[in-house]
């Protein structure tokens, strides 16, 4: 039993950042924007965040700075996206190639390395082996990435913000002729995928105590596999996330038994993805002005 | 002429017809210079200004971290070989994102079918006898490399084609899948214990550049650029001078009016992925044969992302390809050059900054040349 209840927690320890970065692309992507950046922002969010929380010693303020990077650098693709019209898939791969770079320039700048910062206040990580409910209290991020996506489904679904958004994303054309603006919901909506992709990457870095280079691992990248797994709908976004976490929480526990090789486990996510394109589990059908003007 | 080529000429021509044709185009030919050329200066600029920044923010003299950066890549042997040795790679890479744009396509699976040709060039020289001719391992080690990427491309043109699952997606979440696979190929049965590479190959070396040339002495320039070179010289004639070139551009340009002038659209897709895979996966070699002579996990990593950066500069043109993998190869050397006054990593930015830029000055010119355009 606390073997399972162990399990359900790690597992939903590494959900944490997949679903903040997923409720954030979707959001984007149902207005239309491509979310390639997801990696990007989540990267740029971690080292903000730790910057933040190593010159003010407040996690919380850690946090709020992380929430500050991942919307500028989402700024920066808004405008070269909607302003400039660039391709969006471009602009996405310059995004995240940026926040490399970027990161890894202040890194060395700060703190004088290419690897790691040095340690800053953090949310304290509970063991694993504790209480269920305490261990996941402990860091308040993951209650936060846990109501996320509820929170995401009814903006979307259930108010005016979000009626904006599908249409935007789904006829640009038809949102103008009742007045909604397409490049003001698009701004908004970039920006909300920053900001909360980015406390995906300040969950990684607050959680961790320290920034590392390239923390993000390809995490952005795998809530974009959820979300069209989830067919960008935000609650079977949320599961995928759950089920991508549960599959690498498996992996780890089983490391010692080398019952499938970890190389295989961590395929799970991109397999899938690609078999709900194929449509073999039903089909994914992307809005339909996703990387449209 | 082929009916083809007519129906092109007039859809990117409309006035041809017109009395007035000889004007016409000549403003034409101009203005397509302008829309070629301009962005990637204005893209140069733009990072230049971030550069200066980036410098003047640890207090260093942009001028001086220039001249050291040009020292230390163009002014002398080792740096210009080392410059050459990741320009080969960057040709690969960026022909391959090239041949997929010229379709209309976008193939960000660079990395991992680079990663599979050099797998593949490793495998043929480690099951080729010691001793081997290289008249003979080489040419296999090639044309392993080749097939291999050209497998991993053909993958995300196959599933364009029969199931429509857009190739952003597929190529991204194949990288993924092929560097995994390859590096569980790696742990589980190549490895040299303690490393993660393979053992070295037993035949089908490339000769380093400094046997030429002794002032190269220690650079990692190697035999395999002047094979780049020539596939870059190829797939120019291939895109511009064959039907099938002509096919693939067709495509790129009006899926559609191709359809409609016969062209197989779904296959067109397929070839041009394939071709592009088989093009990254050359690069290959460059490590495996010329450089370590084993293949190595980590050794592809970021050549893909750089590769769609060289594709836009050099404007998916063959030589401008050549030119740009020159430019950003420079870049790449030119940051181990200047880590004395700046973080190496400076260069790391630029080279997003650059893409951005781009990204952004290419739609921005085309807009403004058609609102000169309808001004006169």
């Amino acid at each position: 039993m606390s073997l399972a209840l162990a399990f359900l927690a790690q597992t939903l320890r590494i959900a944490v950042p997949y679903l903040f970065a997923a409720a954030g692309g979707v959001l984007a992507e149902r207005a239309g924007i491509i979310s390639l950046t997801l990696e990007g922002f989540m990267l740029g969010g971690a080292f903000s965040a730790m910057l933040g929380s190593y010159w003010s010693g407040s996690p919380w303020i850690g946090a709020l700075c992380g929430i500050a990077g991942g919307v500028a650098l989402a700024l920066l693709h808004a405008v070269s996206t909607i302003r400039f019209k660039a391709d969006q898939v471009v602009s996405g791969i310059a995004i995240n190639l940026l926040a490399v770079g970027l990161t890894r320039y202040f890194l060395k700048l700060v703190f004088d390395s290419s690897s790691n910062s040095l340690r800053v206040a953090g949310f304290s990580a509970g063991t694993s082996t504790g209480s269920l409910i305490g261990g996941l209290l402990h860091n308040p991020l993951i209650p936060f990435g846990l109501l996320i996506i509820p929170v995401v489904a009814w903006l979307l679904y259930r108010t005016p913000f979000g009626l904006r958004v599908r249409a935007v994303g789904e006829h640009p054309e038809a949102a103008t002729t009742v007045g909604v603006s397409v490049k003001r919901v698009r701004y908004v909506a970039v920006a909300l995928s920053g900001a909360l992709a980015a406390l995906g990457g300040a969950y990684l870095a607050l959680d961790q105590h320290q920034f590392t280079d390239g923390m993000s691992a390809g995490r952005g990248f795998i809530a974009l596999a959820a979300i069209i797994f989830g067919r960008w709908d935000p609650v079977r976004a949320g599961i995928a996330c759950l089920f991508f976490a549960a599959a690498e929480t498996l992996q780890i526990q089983l490391q010692g038994m080398q019952a499938i090789p970890s190389q295989f486990v961590q395929m799970i996510p991109y397999v899938l993805t690609i078999v709900a394109l194929v449509g073999l589990v039903g089909r994914a059908m992307p809005p339909a002005a996703l990387g449209r003007e | 002429m082929s009916d083809l080529d007519a129906t092109a000429m007039r859809e990117e021509n409309p006035s041809t017809v017109s009395e007035t044709m000889v004007i016409v185009r000549s403003r034409d030919v101009r203005n397509r210079v302008i829309e070629a050329v301009l962005p990637p200066l204005v893209a140069l600029l733009v990072s230049i200004v971030v550069g200066d920044l980036l410098i003047l923010a640890v207090g260093q003299s942009p001028g001086a971290v220039y001249r050291l950066m040009l020292e230390g890549t163009w002014g002398n042997a080792y740096g210009f070989g080392q410059v050459l040795y990741k320009t080969t790679t960057l040709i690969c890479t960026g022909l391959a994102v090239s041949v997929g744009l010229r379709a209309g396509l976008f193939n960000i699976g660079a990395e991992g079918q680079l990663a599979a040709g050099g797998m593949a060039a490793a495998l043929v020289g480690l099951a080729l006898p010691v001793g081997t001719t290289a008249v003979i391992a080489v040419p296999l080690g090639v044309l392993g490399a080749l097939a291999a990427g050209g497998a991993v491309g053909f993958v995300p043109g196959a599933l364009r084609a029969n199931w429509g699952a857009h190739e952003v997606i597929t190529t991204i979440m194949l990288n993924f899948i092929v560097l995994a696979f390859l590096s569980w190929l790696v742990s589980a049965h190549l490895r040299v214990p303690e490393t993660l590479h393979t053992p070295p190959i037993h035949a089908g070396a490339l000769p380093r550049l400094s046997v030429l040339w002794n002032g190269f002495h220690g650079s990692a320039a190697n035999g395999s650029i002047l094979i780049e070179l020539c596939a870059a010289l190829i797939l120019g004639w291939y895109l511009f001078r064959t039907r099938g070139g002509f096919e693939l551009r067709a495509v790129g340009l009006q899926p559609d009016a191709a359809e409609n002038a016969g062209i197989n659209v779904g296959r067109t897709w397929i070839r041009a992925l394939t071709l592009s895979g088989a093009l990254a996966g050359l690069g290959g070699i460059n490590f495996v044969l010329g450089y370590e002579r084993y293949y190595e996990e980590g050794f592809a990593t970021g050549a893909g992302f750089l590769g769609i950066a060289v594709a836009l500069v050099g404007r998916s043109n063959p030589l401008g390809v050549v030119l740009a993998a020159l430019f950003f190869a420079t870049l790449s050397q030119g940051g181990l050059a200047i880590n004395a006054l700046v973080p190496k990593q400076m260069v790391d930015a630029l080279q997003g900054v650059v893409i951005l830029a781009m990204a952004a000055s290419v739609p921005e010119v085309r807009r403004l040349l058609a609102q000169a355009r309808g001004k006169r």
